[in-house]
This record gives C-alpha cells, sequence and structure tokens, in this order.
C-alpha cells in the first residue's frame, strides 16, 4: 500500500477529518507503517505511551485488565485510532490492545501528532468535538448506569 | 602525599628546587669565565698579532697559553709554561682560541638553558599534579560552588607561566644585580659625584617603576579572573546546551558572552596602555641619565674637576647598566605577576575542612572482610542553604542485616543514604563504625567495604566493561602487563616522577583487585561479569549492543568465521519457527526491499564512510556504466518523482520544523534548491537536462527505500535491472574501486556491518512491526546453544559509552550503575533510588533478583536500600519509614504495616 492510498484511509478517520489530503500525506509520510500478525500486542494497560496507531487494516481487541483476568472492552477495525488517549493527556495506557486479526498500521508518534494539531487548528478542532461526543456518550451511559442502580439500592 | 602549597611562590620554589637552583648558579658563575676570556681576546689578536704589539722584530716570539695562579701564602704557581709562538701562528692560535671559546660558551649556555627550561616543567608538574591531589581530597559540598571548566583551566593554563619562571626565580636577581652593582661600583670609583647621581636616578628607577606597575598586576589579577570565569561559562553552554535549545536561551547566552569578551578586551587594552606607558618612562629614566654625564659630567670637565678620561670611563660603564636594571625591572615584574598567579590559584584550591592524604593512602591490603555495625549518634544533615534533610537521628545498622528505607521523595531516606555513602558530610553528629568515625576511615575500607550507588550514577569517559570493573581498581597491585619494550619508557617514568615529587603509579599494572570482586583471578573475571550483569537484567541491552554496532574483531580469533558458519543455521532455525519471512536475506540475484536503491546497486558497503575522493557513486566508472545499462533515465525519472513528492509534502513548511528530522533523503535547506531543479525541467526528459541536475536527481534516487518511503516508484522491470547491474558493475571494476567496497559474501565477514547484519547476512523486515524481538529470540536461543552468546556479550562490553554515559538510556545508565556496584563484595551495600527511572514491574524484578544473589554470598552483607516503591518492603528484615527528615517507624515489615497508614498507603501507591 502506498502513501496515496493511506490517505484515503485516513479520511475515513473521525479524529482525522478536519485535515486536509495534504496534511494526511505528511502525517502518512512521517508515520512508520507496520504490520502486525494476529495476537501480537500493540501495547499494555499501564505503559507509558508516546505513540499512537491507526488501523489501516484488520481488527483488534481493546482489553483491559480485571479481578478476573483480562476482559474485552471493545473491539476496533479499521479504519480508526487507537492509543490517542496517552499522547494527548500523558497519561499511561488505560488498556491493552491486541491484533485480533493481522492488521497494518501506521504508527504516529507523539510529538508529530501534537505539531499536526498545532499547525492545523482544523484538525485540533476536530479532536475536540470527536472528544467532547465522546464524553458526552460516557456521561449518559453513566447516568443510566447509575439510574439503573438505584433502584436496586433501595 | 602532603606537600605545602601555602606561602609564597618562591618558598615553594626554594623548597622544592634548592639544590638545583644552587647548582645551575654555580654553573652560570663557571660560565662568566669562558665569557669573559672570549670578550678579552678581541681585543689582544687586535693588540698583538695584527697591530705588532710584542712582534717587533719578524723572529720575535710570545708565549702563548701561559698559565699561572697566584695563590696566597704559596706564592705564583705556574700550571702551564706556555709555548712559544711566531706573529702569523699566533693570530691563528688566537683565533681557534676564540673559536673554542664560542663553541665553550654555545654549550655553557645550553646546557643552562635546558636545565633551567627541565627545573621549571619538573616544577609545573609538581603543582599540578598538588593542585589536582588537591580536588581529590575536597570535601563533597566544595563541589556544589565549583565549576569544572574553571577548576581545569587553573590547573592547565593559570600555572603554565609558574614554571617558565622556575628557572630565573633565584640565579637572575644574583645575576644581574651583581652586574648593576659592578657597574655601578665602577662608576663610583672614577667619581663619587657622578656615582651618587646615576646612584640616585637608578634608585627612582626602582622606586617608581615597580609602583607604576602595581595597577598593571591588579589588571593582570583581573584579566586572570575574568579569563577563567570565561572559561566557566564556556564549559556551562556546552553541558547545558540541551537546556539552551529547549527554552530558546541561546541569544541570551550570545549576549553574556559577548560582554564577558567585552570585559576582558577593556581589561587587556588598559593593560598594553599601561604596559607600554611604564615602558616609555622607564626607557626616558635610563636615556636621562647620559643626559646628565654629558651636561653635568662635561661642566665638570670643563672646570677642571674631573678629567676626560675619568668621563669616558664613566660613561663606558654606564653602557653596562641600564641592561642589568631593565631586566631586573622586568624580572620583579614577572615575580610579581607569578607570586600573585599562585596565590591565587592556591587560594581557590584551599578548602577547609580538606580530607587527609592518609585517608587516601594506597593500600594494597585486602580489605577486612566484615565491618563492625554502624552507628549514627545525632546524626544531622543540610544542604547548602541549611535547610534540614535529616533532624538528629540515632540508628544502628547491623552487619548481615538488610534494611529497607521508605517515605516519601526527599523524605529524609535519600540524604540518610548519601551519608552513608559519604557524599555528604554530617553537619551534626556522627556515622561511627566501631569505634572509628566513618570520615576518618581510610577510603581503602570505607570506599572498599561500603558500595554505595547513587540514583544517577556517574561514569567515566570509556567502554562498557571499563566502568564495570571501576570500582575494583583501588591500588596497583597486579604484574606490570606492558611489553618489555615498554619497560625503558616505564624506568623514565619512574625516574621523573620521583624527580618531580610526585607519586609513582604504574597505570599499566593490573589495577583490578579480583579478591574484591570475589573471583580468584582474571580467568574468572568474564563468569562473573555475566552473572553480574544477568542480576541487572542488562543481558539483553548489552546483547543488542553488541550485535547492533561495529567492533575491531581482529583480536576475537575464530568468531567472525563462527559468525559465518552460524548464518546457515540461523536461517534453518527461523524457517523452522516459521520465521525466515521476517528477514530479506543479501541475494545476489534479488533486489533487497529493505535496502536502499544505492545499496541494492553496489550490492556492498563502502570500507571508508567518507572516503576522501569522493563516493564510489562518483567516479567515472560508476557514472558511465549507469548510462550505458540506461539505468541513468530510470534513476533520473525516480529522482524527479522523490523531489516532486519532496518538495509536495514539506514545501510549504518552515525549516525549522520537527517533520524535517523525518526526512532522511534531504535536508530542509534543500527544498528550494531541488523545487528550481523541478521548474528547469518541467517538460523535458533526462537528456535535456544539465550534468549537474541530473547528477542531483540521480543522487536522490540513491536513497530511496519503497517500504520507508512508499511513493510506489519501484516496478518489477527496474528491479530486475537494479540486480542486473550488480553483475556488470564487479565484472568490469577496476581494482582502485574493487578496493574501496566490501561486497556481500555469504562465505565471508563483513567488516563494514555490525554482526547482527553479520548473523542474519539479510535485513530485519522492517515492515513488520515485532519482526525485531521475534528473531531476536531465536536468535539468543542459538548464540546459547553455539556458545557463542557470552562471546558476543564481551565484545558488548567494548562498546564506548561516551561521556557521562550519554550513548546509553537513562535506564541502562541506572542498570550499569548497579551493575558494577554488584561486581564489588562488600560488608554494607547502600542502594539510594538505583533504579528510579524503571517502570515498577521491572524494579520490583531488580530489586528480588538483587536481594536474592546479595543473601547468598557468604558473609551475607548488610543491605539498605532507599525504595522508590515501598510494595517492595516486603524482601527485608527491617523497614525505616522516614518522614520529613526523621525516622518515624522503624521495626519489621509486618510490624510497621501494623502501625503505620502512611506505610500502607505507600504499599499499595
Amino acid at each position: 500500500m502506498l502513501l496515496n492510498e493511506e490517505v484515503q484511509i485516513l479520511r475515513q478517520v473521525p479524529l482525522l477529518a478536519g485535515a486536509s489530503p495534504a496534511h494526511l500525506k505528511l502525517l502518512a509520510f512521517t508515520s512508520d507503517r507496520l504490520r502486525y500478525e494476529a495476537g501480537a500486542t500493540l501495547f499494555r494497560q499501564g505503559e507509558a505511551g508516546d505513540v499512537a496507531y491507526i488501523i489501516l487494516s484488520g481488527t483488534a481487541d481493546v482489553l483491559v485488565t480485571s479481578p478476573r483476568g483480562e476482559i474485552r472492552v471493545a473491539q476496533v477495525s479499521a479504519p480508526s485510532l487507537v492509543g490517542e488517549i496517552s499522547i494527548l493527556c500523558d497519561v499511561a495506557r488505560t488498556a491493552t490492545v491486541r491484533a485480533a486479526t493481522p492488521i497494518e498500521v501506521l504508527r504516529v508518534r507523539k510529538e508529530e501528532f501534537l505539531k499536526l494539531m498545532q499547525d492545523f487548528p482544523d484538525v485540533a478542532l476536530q479532536v475536540v468535538r470527536v472528544l467532547a461526543g465522546r464524553l458526552a456518550r460516557t456521561t449518559a451511559e453513566l447516568t443510566e448506569a447509575r439510574a439503573s442502580q438505584l433502584p436496586a439500592q433501595d | 602525599m602532603e606537600s605545602a602549597l601555602e606561602g609564597s611562590l618562591a618558598g615553594y620554589i626554594w623548597r622544592h628546587t634548592r639544590r638545583q637552583q644552587i647548582w645551575v648558579l654555580c654553573i652560570v658563575l663557571l660560565s662568566m669565565v669562558p665569557y669573559f676570556l672570549a670578550l678579552d681576546l678581541p681585543k689582544r689578536i687586535v693588540n698583538g698579532p695584527l697591530q705588532g704589539h710584542g712582534f717587533d722584530t719578524p723572529e720575535a716570539t710570545q708565549t702563548f697559553l701561559h698559565l699561572s695562579l697566584s695563590l696566597p701564602f704559596l706564592g705564583t704557581v705556574e700550571v702551564f709554561p706556555g709555548i712559544s709562538l711566531g706573529r702569523t701562528p699566533m693570530l691563528f692560535a688566537l683565533s681557534f682560541v676564540f673559536l673554542a671559546l664560542v663553541v665553550i660558551n654555545g654549550l655553557f649556555k645550553y646546557y643552562i638553558n635546558t636545565y633551567k627550561g627541565r627545573l621549571g616543567e619538573r616544577l609545573l608538574r609538581r603543582i599540578r599534579f598538588d593542585l589536582v591531589d588537591r580536588v581529590l581530597r575536597f570535601p563533597p559540598a566544595t563541589f556544589k560552588r565549583i565549576k569544572p571548566a574553571e577548576i581545569a583551566s587553573m590547573v592547565k593554563d593559570e600555572v603554565e607561566p609558574l614554571g617558565g619562571f622556575t628557572g630565573d626565580s633565584f640565579v637572575s636577581p644574583l645575576l644581574l644585580g651583581g652586574q648593576a652593582l659592578t657597574a655601578l661600583g665602577f662608576i663610583f670609583l672614577q667619581s663619587v659625584l657622578i656615582g651618587s647621581i646615576t646612584a640616585a636616578l637608578v634608585l627612582v628607577q626602582a622606586t617608581l617603576i615597580p609602583r607604576l606597575r602595581k595597577r598593571l598586576l591588579i589588571l593582570g589579577r583581573q584579566r586572570q579572573l575574568t579569563a577563567r570565569e570565561f572559561a566557566g561559562r564556556v564549559g556551562e553552554i556546552v553541558e547545558g546546551v540541551g537546556t539552551i535549545h529547549a527554552y530558546d536561551t541561546s541569544n541570551l547566552e550570545r549576549a553574556d558572552i559577548g560582554r564577558r569578551l567585552g570585559i576582558i578586551f577593556r581589561i587587556r587594552y588598559e593593560l598594553y596602555q599601561w604596559k607600554f606607558m611604564v615602558k616609555f618612562i622607564n626607557s626616558f629614566l635610563a636615556q636621562v641619565t647620559p643626559f646628565l654625564f654629558y651636561s653635568l659630567g662635561g661642566y665638570l670637565t670643563l672646570r677642571g674637576q674631573l678629567d676626560l678620561g675619568q668621563l669616558v670611563a664613566v660613561i663606558g660603564a654606564y653602557k653596562d647598566l641600564p641592561g642589568p636594571m631593565k631586566d631586573l625591572i622586568d624580572w620583579d615584574q614577572a615575580r610579581q605577576d607569578v607570586e600573585v598567579k599562585f596565590a591565587q590559584v592556591v587560594g581557590a584550591f584551599t578548602v577547609n575542612p580538606m580530607i587527609r592524604p592518609e585517608v587516601q593512602a594506597v593500600s594494597t591490603a585486602a580489605h577486612p572482610a566484615r565491618l563492625p555495625p554502624l552507628a549514627m549518634t545525632n546524626l544531622t544533615l543540610a544542604d547548602d542553604s541549611g535547610s534540614v534533610l535529616l533532624h538528629p537521628v540515632n540508628l544502628r545498622l547491623n552487619p548481615a542485616e538488610s534494611v529497607a528505607l521508605v517515605g516519601k521523595t526527599a523524605g529524609g531516606g535519600e540524604a540518610f543514604a548519601e551519608a552513608l555513602g559519604r557524599q555528604i558530610w554530617p553537619s551534626a553528629g556522627r556515622i561511627s563504625v566501631g569505634e572509628d568515625n566513618l570520615l576518618d576511615l581510610p577510603e581503602a575500607i570505607s570506599g572498599r567495604a561500603i558500595t554505595y550507588v547513587a540514583p544517577e550514577p556517574f561514569f567515566l569517559f570509556g567502554t562498557i566493561g571499563d566502568n564495570l570493573l571501576y570500582g575494583l581498581k583501588h591500588a596497583p597491585i597486579g604484574a606490570n602487563r606492558s611489553a618489555p619494550a615498554d619497560q625503558v619508557t616505564r624506568h623514565w617514568e619512574r625516574i621523573e616522577a620521583e624527580r618531580a615529587g610526585t607519586p609513582d603509579l604504574d597505570l599499566d599494572c593490573d589495577w583490578t583487585d579480583y579478591a574484591s570482586a570475589g573471583v580468584a583471578g582474571p580467568q574468572d573475571l568474564m563468569a562473573r561479569v555475566i552473572e553480574v550483569i544477568e542480576t541487572a537484567e542488562l543481558t539483553e541491552d548489552l546483547l543488542t549492543i553488541a550485535l547492533r554496532n561495529r567492533y575491531d574483531l581482529s583480536a576475537e580469533g575464530d568468531l567472525t568465521r563462527r559468525v559465518v558458519q552460524m548464518r546457515g543455521t540461523l536461517v534453518a532455525t527461523l524457517e523452522q519457527a516459521g520465521l525466515s519471512g521476517l528477514i530479506i536475506p543479501f541475494d545476489p540475484e534479488a533486489y533487497n526491499e529493505a535496502a536502499t536503491v544505492g545499496e541494492n546497486l553496489l550490492f556492498g558497503h563502502a570500507v571508508d564512510d567518507r572516503p576522501p575522493g569522493g563516493t564510489v557513486r562518483d567516479t567515472a566508472y560508476f557514472r558511465a556504466l549507469i548510462a550505458e545499462t540506461g539505468l541513468q533515465t530510470a534513476l533520473f525519472d525516480m529522482g524527479r518523482e522523490i523531489a516532486a513528492n519532496t518538495v509536495d509534502l514539506f514545501g510549504d513548511l518552515p525549516p525549522d520544523h520537527p517533520f524535517f528530522q523525518r526526512l532522511t533523503f534531504m535536508a530542509a535547506e534543500d527544498i528550494p534548491r531541488y523545487d528550481r531543479i523541478l521548474q528547469r525541467l518541467q517538460g523535458r526528459s533526462a537528456d535535456q537536462a544539465t550534468d549537474e541536475d541530473r547528477s542531483d536527481l540521480i543522487a536522490l534516487s540513491f536513497h530511496y527505500v519503497e517500504p520507508l518511503h512508499r511513493f510506489g516508484l519501484l516496478t518489477e522491470p527496474l528491479r530486475t535491472r537494479i540486480t542486473a547491474f550488480r553483475r556488470r558493475f564487479r565484472e568490469g571494476l577496476p581494482a582502485e574501486i574493487a578496493a574501496e567496497i566490501e561486497f556481500y559474501d555469504p562465505a565471508r565477514y563483513m567488516t563494514t556491518a555490525n554482526l547482527q547484519a553479520n548473523l542474519l547476512f539479510g535485513r530485519i523486515d522492517p515492515r513488520e512491526a515485532t519482526s525485531h524481538e521475534r528473531i531476536y529470540e531465536v536468535l539468543r536461543d542459538l548464540l546459547h546453544r553455539e556458545g557463542l552468546h557470552d562471546r558476543i556479550l564481551a565484545i558488548g562490553l567494548g562498546y564506548h559509552i561516551g561521556t557521562g554515559g550519554k550513548r546509553l538510556t537513562t535506564v541502562q545508565r541506572q542498570k550499569l550503575g548497579l551493575a558494577r556496584a554488584l561486581m564489588r563484595r562488600s560488608s554494607y551495600f547502600v542502594f539510594n533510588r538505583p533504579l528510579s527511572a524503571l517502570d515498577q514491574r521491572h524494579e520490583a524484578q531488580i530489586v528480588q533478583r538483587v536481594m536474592d544473589r546479595l543473601q547468598r554470598e557468604t558473609p551475607r552483607p548488610g543491605i539498605l536500600w532507599v525504595l522508590s516503591n515501598a510494595a517492595q518492603a516486603g524482601l527485608f528484615d527491617r523497614v525505616i519509614l522516614f518522614e520529613r527528615g526523621t525516622p518515624v517507624e522503624d521495626g519489621p515489615p509486618a510490624t510497621v504495616a501494623d502501625k503505620s497508614p502512611l506505610f500502607k498507603e505507600l504499599m499499595s501507591a
């Protein structure tokens, strides 16, 4: 797969929808193109992280460690971005991501991703929009969960 | 070795070179005899053989070389009766005597100058040694105040003139003073009046000039201070360049340097003004004396109070006065100058209290196997600003006891450990080792029986191996290892050290204290190193370092042969593991996807990275072949595409944009140039381009790697043509180019490649994310099976870690610091957050390993560990919890956990 094809995929990633094709091409060029076989781990929960991954093809599992072992909390398929929380907020990885099928990714370094946001406010705005959307959804889910717990406590 | 630097330089010189000074003075006096004879001889040649005095008749002869001595009481003793010579033979005889005297005078001069020079150099060596010796004995707090570059500049530059002055320090004033007094005395003999006038003027000169020069001395001192500070600042810039870049303060530094250089210039310029002013006054006074002779002396002569002969004699004698006078004043100036320098340098190197020399005495004795308990009595620690790090503490640490110090950061545990490691000195109270104060104990005991590991270990410039063994090198205990041919040099070193009064410690000896490492001798050392490396979890790092870097393996015997032999086995093993697809082999018939186009064309490496005559690709042979095979057009088109893509991607970015770091084949400054080339070539083909544009674009194509750059420029036919080019290239290769290239050869070790490339004989596929780990796993196993693993680790020990270990990561540095400590066997180990840079899981694992290892040792050492993670406290016999500089809990881990909520909180954090 070549740069131009990567750009086509990047355009479908919601977080990057604000970027022009030229910016996306630059992002793709400055990233590493890598393959993972099924079962390989991209990163582990608790590690420090300074890269994010854009999945170009294949599917990956998002796993969280619990007292009862690893629980799969989500599955992500191409095209999508994973690991962005660590590079945006400087926190340790909040989950483990493991390839469910053979996958191809672009590995984006923190400095380059942040620089892209700095240089192109449209990208930054889009990132804010997507993250705010997620927060709204999470809040809604939390409210629902609390609400469903309330009668149980009675 | 104690040598008092205190007092004046003259005193220092006299103390250390008394005998030599007297000797050189005697030689100088002796040299006066032929000197005056040589002065006298021309007159005798002129008067005698030339003008004919004493040769009144052609047959007349004179005695030559008649030598007799007039001795008191004995009368005249004839040493040599002399020989009779005629006029012409006499001329030649006297001329040859003159020649002989010239040679003798020259030889005297040569001897005296070399002697004085040597005297000065030895003294300089001694002063420098004494100064560095003092640095080694400064108390630790001193180093927070001084700048390394300033100290270095003092030892290196500022004391330099002291050596030059040494030879003249006593001989010159005696000699010059003697000459001046003689001339003055002679003038007095001729006329007391003129003598008094001359003496008065000399007195004015001798008092006024030094006074004027006072200002010069002050300026000289300022010059020295500002220059030293300047050196300190330059050193600081070099050390702190990272911060300067990070905060964009380079221009602040420029401003500061500019200001300093301005001040230095002002001082230096003022120095010149004064210097030449003094010179002017000095020569004026010297010239005014003859004026008085002519006017006043002439007047007296006219009046008949002085006869003409006397006046002429006075003027003649005065000729000899200004020279020595001037030299004497110059000498005095130089003396004051070096005295000031000496006093300043010594002042800067005087610190109280200095570590006593006995504490650091060389000791070849085996250290005591076991120290008694360490007792802290009212131990109080404070930092430079006076704030308390540790409130008065009374504690006892027993041998073989393992103690964990826990608490929040800067709770007091760190300072406590530093005090045990003698990194800071108590501000009150003491640490006792049995009866003795820890600080009074010889370092041969405290520095061997207690092993301290700092959180930021310091490493010396050298290899990993050098640094691992550093903690074992206390004294020259082994045999001298240098070749017999070097023994002459060694002998000279010893004699010279003795003459300069510096201690003679043989650096070529084996300094490694094997007993201290717990091994019998050099043959067992490597096993110990490997064990320690494993404990510190440094093995993997070291293997990677060994495999990824290039080393000179010529002394490694059959290693390179074994590596080549292993290639086949490795391929088979990887195939078995299903991993062979992860390596792209160097196949003469196939294009290597992981290599650049340029590497694929040559199928080899340049022997010299930067050959003086340009690279192989610049040679006419290569260029002609590229044109002949038609690759020129293909590569030109490729280069054009690369340039177009790059200009498209990066054209709008400012040149300092961080993205340019990812652009490996072009610099930001090249973008506009390639943009212009592209515009010039619009709609043109390769043939229509100028030579320069063409080679610029082709050069670009050489860097292209498809999986990395992903522009989609390599077609299958092009790959085939590039592989075909390799054969053509090698067929007609001229010998001088062949010598520049090492081709990939499955049967040979490539000296231009690292061990990894030589083992794999290919490149690890960069497209596979986990290829590296998987291949290294297989490689490690195979190396173990082949018995090469430890040998390759040993090669990694030869890796140069740069200044302060900067070529290692922070984590690697901490692990190496730990390994260096574990190489030693000590009564006590003090670990001060030695693994703070590691993540928790990793840290816990290493703490566990180190504890296991140390507790297996007999006798068991005492361990004091400042933990960055309290969760590991359970591994220890005893826990001391520190809070705000005070130990608040002390006891077995379970007890402390029961009593202290803070400890529980720290444990679970």
